[in-house]
């Protein structure tokens, strides 16, 4: 990869094989990708491509069958002892015996940051979710969306380098969506982390990412790593726009393996896995 | 949205009483259709006497005696020529079986938090173990009590082994589930922080069993009373306490029943105190999450 001297995580060669009773799945197969200091980078495709391992694969939740995973030059279980890590999931997972600002606290008790410091940290963390007035609340009081927000404030409440979001927003309906979009690209812009985000929406994806890579099935591949041009920062005019279309089209088509377009020749080499993808879609086979 | 714990236990004082009452008026209504006929004095003498129109055995005298006829013998003296009441007298076995219970109850909830801990941490030690732990509770306590007397001395330990010996199963069990409870993605999220095994275990873990351990608690805190009981009903195994009682009216129930019904009275008073107290406990623990107020 060329970016690989400054890339914030670098994945080489990696593979990922679950054994089970049933037998082996390979749920990721020779997986290289280069993310740089500060980008926002999109992993889409069906269910079962491997999007989800590829990010716990990053994050040091699960380990690779072979291959190696460096994130900030370190390895990435190094990186997780280092707390360069914050991650989001699809439920909140907040703790309900927890109040809003004792949840976003939480990262911050486990390092041993005490006292005015963890204070601070946690006033500055509800300010940039916008939660500040439902500091005292608990999560069962919130709504989807606000938990949500918690649960990224709590992601963010060590500064980390990194920000992983396994699908966060999935569970959302498509206005609560948009608008944790929007949120979510203001917040990434005010602390300038790397994020690497999951998810299933095609303008989800081409609206937040400065690149969207995008993976097949079975056994799990990157298709093709499209960048994204559109000016910053993006709002909902940017979603009425040519080129955003463009774009949208440019990912549905490559998803379907139909890409003809400029860079169609690197994807064929891929072209054999996208056929097999439909016909497992076809089989109604999920992962 | 959270109801304040001092309403909650009035509600539940209040409700008591009404339940109490009803058990009052069904004990006496069964005693008015099928019982032994009812003599009231008439004050000259002699005697009213009503016969009721159904004859039920159950509900005779000598297996269920009027309400007021354990009310008499509450106030009256606890054996012939003797001050003490036997109220009072039951008072301070209750207490004293309170004490022996206490203990028992701490001591099991202790070795069942303790074994929940080990077996969440060691799938081999619960692999190892939780056959023994489920097999302690198919010995009947009866057979058991009389060697954990001999084993620890006519004492009170003895006592409180055996009260303990009920308790620690339901916290043990309980417990186990209420720390594998987490959502795995929770554990992850820990993980993902670096978290330590013993931060995991406190910061998370222990917080998400409790809903789970007071369920337990509240089975162990009557059972502990149960256990106490059967251990100073154990041969020589006290000369105080509700269990001595139990066994010593148990002797003279056919001359005063009423003395067994209120030694019994005791006993459930008793297992009721405790059980409060722990819901009290969780009341108190539970603040502020949702779904906390159920008994």
């Amino acid at each position: 990869m060329t970016v690989q001297g400054k890339s914030v995580v670098s994945v080489l060669g990696v593979n990922k094989v679950f054994e089970s009773a049933g037998g082996r799945t390979t749920a990721l197969e020779g997986i290289d990708l280069a993310i740089g200091p500060g980008e926002f980078v999109s992993l889409i495709g069906p269910s079962g491509c491997g999007k989800s391992t590829l990010l716990r694969v990053i994050g040091d939740l699960t380990s690779p069958t072979s291959g190696t995973v460096t994130v900030n030059g370190k390895t990435a279980r190094q990186a997780r002892q280092d707390r360069d890590y914050g991650i989001v999931f699809q439920a909140p997972v907040l703790f309900d015996w927890r109040s809003v600002q004792a949840n976003v606290a939480l990262p911050l008790e486990v390092k041993g940051v005490s006292g005015a410091d963890r204070q601070r940290r946690v006033q500055a963390m509800l300010e940039l979710v916008e939660l500040k007035d439902f500091a005292r609340h608990y999560p069962y009081q919130l709504s989807g969306g606000m938990q949500q927000r918690v649960s990224i404030a709590r992601a963010l409440a060590l500064e980390p380098s990194i920000l992983l979001m396994d699908e966060p927003f999935g569970a959302l309906d498509e206005m609560t969506r948009e608008r944790m979009n929007a949120e979510v690209q203001r917040i990434w812009q005010q602390t300038g982390t790397t994020v690497v985000f999951v998810t299933h929406s095609i303008p989800e994806a081409v609206f937040l990412s400065s690149k969207v890579v995008v993976m097949s099935p079975r056994p799990g591949r990157i298709v093709r790593v499209i960048d994204v041009d559109l000016p910053r920062p993006r709002n909902d005019d940017t979603r009425e726009t040519a080129r955003y279309f463009e774009l949208i089209t440019e990912v549905r088509e490559t998803l379907r393996g139909r890409w003809s377009g400029e860079g169609a020749a690197k994807a064929s080499g891929a072209a054999t896995s996208v056929a097999s993808m439909e016909r497992t879609q076809a089989e109604g086979a999920v992962g | 949205m959270t109801r304040s714990p001092v309403r909650a236990i009035a509600r539940g004082v209040l409700l008591g009483l009404l339940f109490l009452a009803a058990v009052v008026a069904v004990w006496e209504g069964a005693k008015a259709l099928g019982g032994d006929p009812w003599r009231f004095p008439d004050g000259k003498g002699g005697e009213t006497v009503y016969v009721p129109p159904l004859k039920w055995p159950i509900v005779n005298d000598l297996a269920l005696p009027h309400v007021w006829k354990i009310a008499d013998a509450l106030a009256g003296p606890v054996q012939r020529e003797q001050a003490q009441t036997l109220a009072g007298f039951l008072v301070a076995a209750a207490i004293h079986t309170g004490q022996e219970a206490l203990f028992g109850f701490l001591l099991g909830a202790l070795l069942g938090l303790a074994l929940a801990a080990g077996f969440v941490h060691s799938k081999l030690a619960e692999r190892a173990f939780m056959p023994y732990v489920v097999a302690s509770q198919t010995i009947p306590i009866l057979a058991l009590a009389p060697l954990i007397a001999f084993a620890f001395g006519n004492g009170v330990f003895g006592i409180v082994i055996v009260a303990s010996y009920l308790t620690f199963f339901p916290v043990a069990i309980a417990q186990l589930r209420g720390l594998t409870s987490p959502d795995p993605r929770a554990l992850e999220l820990m993980r993902s922080c670096a978290a330590t095994k013993w931060t995991i275990f406190w910061k998370l873990r222990m917080p998400a069993s409790l809903p789970y351990l007071f369920s337990a608690l509240k089975v162990a805190a009557t059972a502990s009373i149960v256990g106490a009981i059967v251990g100073e009903g154990n041969p020589g195994g006290s000369q105080f306490g509700l269990g001595r009682a139990i066994l010593n009216f148990n002797e003279q129930y056919t001359s005063a029943p009423e003395k067994l019904w209120a030694a019994i009275l005791a006993a459930s008073l008793l297992g009721i105190s405790f059980f409060l107290a722990v819901r009290l406990a969780e009341l108190v623990a539970l603040r502020g999450r949702p779904a906390s107020g159920q008994a």
